[in-house]
């Protein structure tokens, strides 16, 4: 049984068709990646699944249990979890509480214990920080615990993402680009990391522009261009599809 | 006539005329946030400055005309020094901060009014007389067809200038995208400075035209700025025709709600209904919809 | 999961901080400059030292006037600073609360402990029957939708005369405890400091809880927070309630205080005020907002002496601090003091 399944999923802005009529499934513990060119609709299929948007038609399902138009915070109860390409970051706060939002679903949250702060809260706050830490270690945010990250450099952002969406401990994981903006060593370090989860378990759901990274760690592909599944597979048969090549990696 | 259409037609005759200067009001609020993204709580002040200035200036002896000529010109000149001093220093700075000094200097505006020209109330004679003219059974006084008129042709003169003129396009494509602008040349400051300009303007007549009906005050600003806000959300922030629409609804309610209903409760009509509204339609009538992007 | 440790970047940054790292608890001199800690004993000092200071009444008055406000204004800043939700409508709930104190007291015959709960609960339930529609609205249009809730009240409590006694306001009978009338600044002085300092207590806590980050995570990054599994609606419905109770817990120790009561209360302007001293004295900052309720509540009061200009320079004053600190006079001042603390 597949964790993921997508069918005859569209939607619509206005004139613009940003998915149409897509069907593909993801089975658990992969790394599954999707890439076409800017525009194919990669980030628009992300919010779909993860609730931010409502598809125009078509259904998605998790676990075989229909999810779309669920709100998002419902979705990441089932174990979804994601990084955003246009940084979501809260600014107004420090990296490891950034991490700690991430921790959200595993805290108790009943407002008039935190209002007492009865030993609890106190408990399972200490408890976070300290797994949340080892989650930034991980992503080689070690140094920057407690620094404000509205002070933090971009690529360092980029791992926060990372790190909170982990912090969630979540059953599917979609990364969208989380290697953009990176130089080669940080790509590389990044790869470890994405590489490191999905053996943990996690099923790794990957939109990336840097091919090597692709081609090197994905299980399986699927090729969109405007909205439309192009080609699917493995990394191998992908690469050679001559429809791919012709629309997308032709002109890398 | 039947009596009930006469007085149906008569509260809508006054609904209409107020709703005239509520979306006048309204279009000032529509100007500057377009332009700027401010929220200029200070705008019922530029009504009030118009009614106390023009009463000032008549009382001085002035002719009716230069007096009009006057107060405009001085609130004018009152909202290009609130751009430039207040707004202009903190252009991007968070909406309370924006909301908090607009206040603030809607506060002193107030002051200072009560400070120079008194606590008073004055009513300004009628432009045209107080002979009721008689519309099928109803009646409308001859300033209401002031404030009518003079509505339909700023209206009429604001469509002109916003679509037939580089100025005014210009404006228009400020408000669309800032960078875009800059980079087209514009000069988005004085596009600002004019927003504000324009506004004043808007206010002051709304403030002239409607003293002679409900008398002027330096606390006037106040409930005619927060119901000019009303509409201009009702219609949906930043829409022209909104505010028009909205203003023009929001005087007929409260007019009909105070007929009909409760006069007790006139000023909480515009509220309740802002309400409703906002809870069905979360931009308003004609606010822009969409999927935000993620 | 965190077999892996990715190279390099990380390594010879880590012992520096190490101490820092595990949540390990802070040393007494840490404990000491936090907020929690070394604020709550600052505060709690003041408060008892402020007695041998105040020579009458009517500096009495000006103190309890001060700690009612902030506690307004605390519960405000919880809704504004932390949350990123605007409301203009406060003074509204304020005014509820006390209206329902004088009401319940006066009219019905209820103990004015009994009546201060009830108007709380009734309040935080309006609230929370208005939360959901109001909150889905953002900025401007949030700003309208309170502002209009607390004209509305003010219009209700104005008219329904019967009930409330109209413009001219309604009397509210002294409070007796125990056979003795609390009456008098002495007496109120130290009921709203507890109350002041159980509110600064509790939004300390709240901050710093699961609670508080989903409530500043939402404000950073609305959508991030959604997806991280934040209810943001839940989370914006419980502020909004949990600010307008505070708003009425102060808005009944105002009534059984002054023992009088009017629609003033109510009024925009009086929302307004409540919104400038969570940014007069810095958002998110609780302690900023007691600096922002201090400053505000005496201000006018020396500018009484000013009398007509009162207005025009209060105004000024909202507006240039807003122009040269728009951060609030607490974040920058101790920006300022970190900064020239840095350069030692
Ligand atoms: N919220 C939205 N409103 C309008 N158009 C959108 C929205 N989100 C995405 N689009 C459009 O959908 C198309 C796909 O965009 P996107 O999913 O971001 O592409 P990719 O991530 O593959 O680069 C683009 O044409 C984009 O402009
Ligand atoms: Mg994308």
């Amino acid at each position: 049984m597949s964790l993921l399944r997508v069918e005859n999923l569209s939607i619509h802005f206005g004139g613009v068709q940003a998915i149409q009529d897509l069907d593909f499934a993801i089975d658990a513990g992969t790394i599954h990646s999707i890439i076409g060119p800017n525009g194919a609709g990669k980030t628009t299929l992300f919010n779909l699944i993860t609730g931010l948007y409502r598809p125009s038609a078509g259904a998605i399902y998790l676990d075989d249990v229909q999810i779309a138009g669920k709100r998002p915070h419902d979705l990441a109860r089932m174990g979804l979890s994601r990084t955003f390409q246009n940084l979501r970051i809260m600014m107004n706060m420090t990296a490891v509480e950034n991490v700690m939002v991430g921790r959200h679903l595993h805290l108790n949250t009943n407002l008039l214990a935190c209002m007492l702060r009865l030993p609890m809260i106190v408990r399972g706050d200490r408890a976070a920080r300290k797994r949340c830490i080892e989650l930034m270690d991980m992503v080689g945010l070690g140094a920057d615990i407690d620094a404000d990250a509205g002070t933090m450099p971009y690529g360092a952002l980029k791992r926060l993402e990372i790190a909170r969406a982990l912090a969630a401990e979540p059953r599917l994981l979609l990364l969208d680009e989380p290697a953009a903006g990176l130089n080669e060593r940080e790509t590389k370090e990044i790869d470890d990391v994405i590489v490191a989860v999905a053996r943990s378990g996690v099923t790794v759901v990957l939109v990336e522009h840097d091919m090597k990274l692709v081609m090197g760690i994905s299980d399986h592909i699927l090729v969109l261009d405007h909205g439309r599944k192009l080609a699917q597979g493995t990394p191998e048969e992908v690469r050679n599809n001559p429809a791919v090549v012709a629309a997308y990696l032709g002109n890398v | 006539m039947p009596p009930a259409f006469v007085e149906l037609l008569q509260f809508l005759l006054s609904g209409v005329t107020s709703g005239a200067i509520y979306a006048l009001v309204a279009l000032g609020f529509a100007l500057i946030y377009n332009a700027s993204h401010v929220i200029n709580f200070a705008q019922g002040e530029f009504v009030m400055l118009g009614g106390m200035v023009t009463w000032v200036l008549l009382s001085q002896g002035i002719d009716l005309p230069l007096a009009v000529l006057g107060a405009v010109g001085l609130t004018m000149l009152v909202g290009l020094l609130l751009e430039k001093l207040a707004i202009e220093p903190v252009r991007n700075a968070n909406v309370v901060t924006l909301i908090i000094i607009t206040i603030g200097a809607a506060i002193f505006l107030r002051g200072l009014t009560s400070v120079t020209l008194g606590k008073d109330l004055h009513a300004l004679p009628a432009f045209s007389g107080n002979e009721p003219l008689d519309l099928m059974g109803a009646t409308i006084m001859p300033q209401s067809l002031w404030i009518l008129g003079t509505t339909a042709l700023i209206v009429l003169l604001l469509h002109v200038f916003f679509n037939y003129t580089l100025l005014g396009k210009a404006i228009l494509a400020t408000s669309h995208n800032r960078l875009a602008a800059r980079l087209m040349g514009i000069n988005v400051n004085f596009v600002l400075l004019l927003s504000f300009g324009l506004s004043a303007l808007l206010g002051a007549i709304a403030g002239i035209l409607i003293a002679p009906i409900t008398a002027t005050h330096f606390e006037v600003g106040i409930m005619l700025g927060l119901k000019g806000f009303a509409a201009a959300i009702l219609g949906g922030l930043g829409s022209g025709l909104g505010a028009i629409v909205g203003g023009l609804l929001l005087g007929i309610i409260e007019s009909l709600g105070a007929g009909y209903i409760s006069s007790d409760y006139k000023d909480a009509m515009a509220f309740v209904v802002i309400l409703g509204v906002l809870f069905l339609m979360p931009s308003g009538l004609f606010g822009k919809r969409g999927t935000e992007r993620v | 999961m965190a077999d892996i440790r990715p190279s390099g970047y990380s390594k010879h940054r880590k012992k520096q901080t190490y101490t820092r790292r595990l949540g390990t608890r802070a040393s007494p001199l840490q404990m000491l400059m936090s907020e929690r800690v070394g604020g709550m004993l600052a505060l709690l000092l003041v408060i008892a030292v402020l007695p041998l200071v105040l020579a009458n009444n009517y500096q009495y008055d000006v103190a309890i006037t001060i700690g009612i406000n902030a506690i307004v204004v605390i519960g405000l800043n919880l809704l504004i600073g932390y949350a990123g939700q605007i409301s203009l409508g406060h003074a509204g709930f304020f005014a509820l609360g006390a209206y329902a104190s004088a009401i319940l007291t006066s009219r019905y015959g209820l103990h004015g402990a009994l009546a201060m709960p009830l108007g709380a609960l009734g309040v935080g339930l309006l609230a929370y029957i208005m939360a959901r529609p109001i909150l889905r609205l953002s900025g401007h249009y949030l700003a309208m939708a309170t502002l209009g809730v607390g004209v509305i009240i003010n219009i209700v409590i104005s008219r329904e005369a019967w009930l409330t006694g109209g413009p001219d306001g309604m009397y509210v009978p002294a409070m007796e405890v125990w056979g003795v009338e609390l009456y008098g600044g002495q007496i109120w002085y130290w009921i709203v400091a507890a109350f002041l300092v159980l509110a600064i207590w509790i939004s300390l806590n709240v901050i710093d809880s699961p609670v508080g980050r989903a409530l500043r995570g939402l404000h950073g990054a609305e959508v991030a927070a959604e997806v991280a599994g934040v209810d943001t609606t839940r989370y914006k419905v419980m502020v909004f309630v949990l600010s307008a109770v505070m708003a009425s817990v102060a808005g009944s120790l105002a009534a059984h205080f002054s023992e009088f009561v009017t629609p003033e209360k109510a009024s925009f302007f009086h929302s307004i005020l409540f919104v400038t001293m969570v940014v007069f004295g810095g958002m998110a900052s609780t302690f900023g907002a007691l600096v922002g309720a201090a400053v505000l509540t005496v201000l006018p009061q020396l500018l009484a002496d000013f009398a007509s200009y009162e207005h025009m320079i209060l105004g000024l004053i909202m507006m240039t601090v807003m122009i040269f600190m728009p951060r609030g006079l607490v974040p920058t001042l101790s920006g300022l003091a970190r900064r020239r603390g840095a350069r030692r």
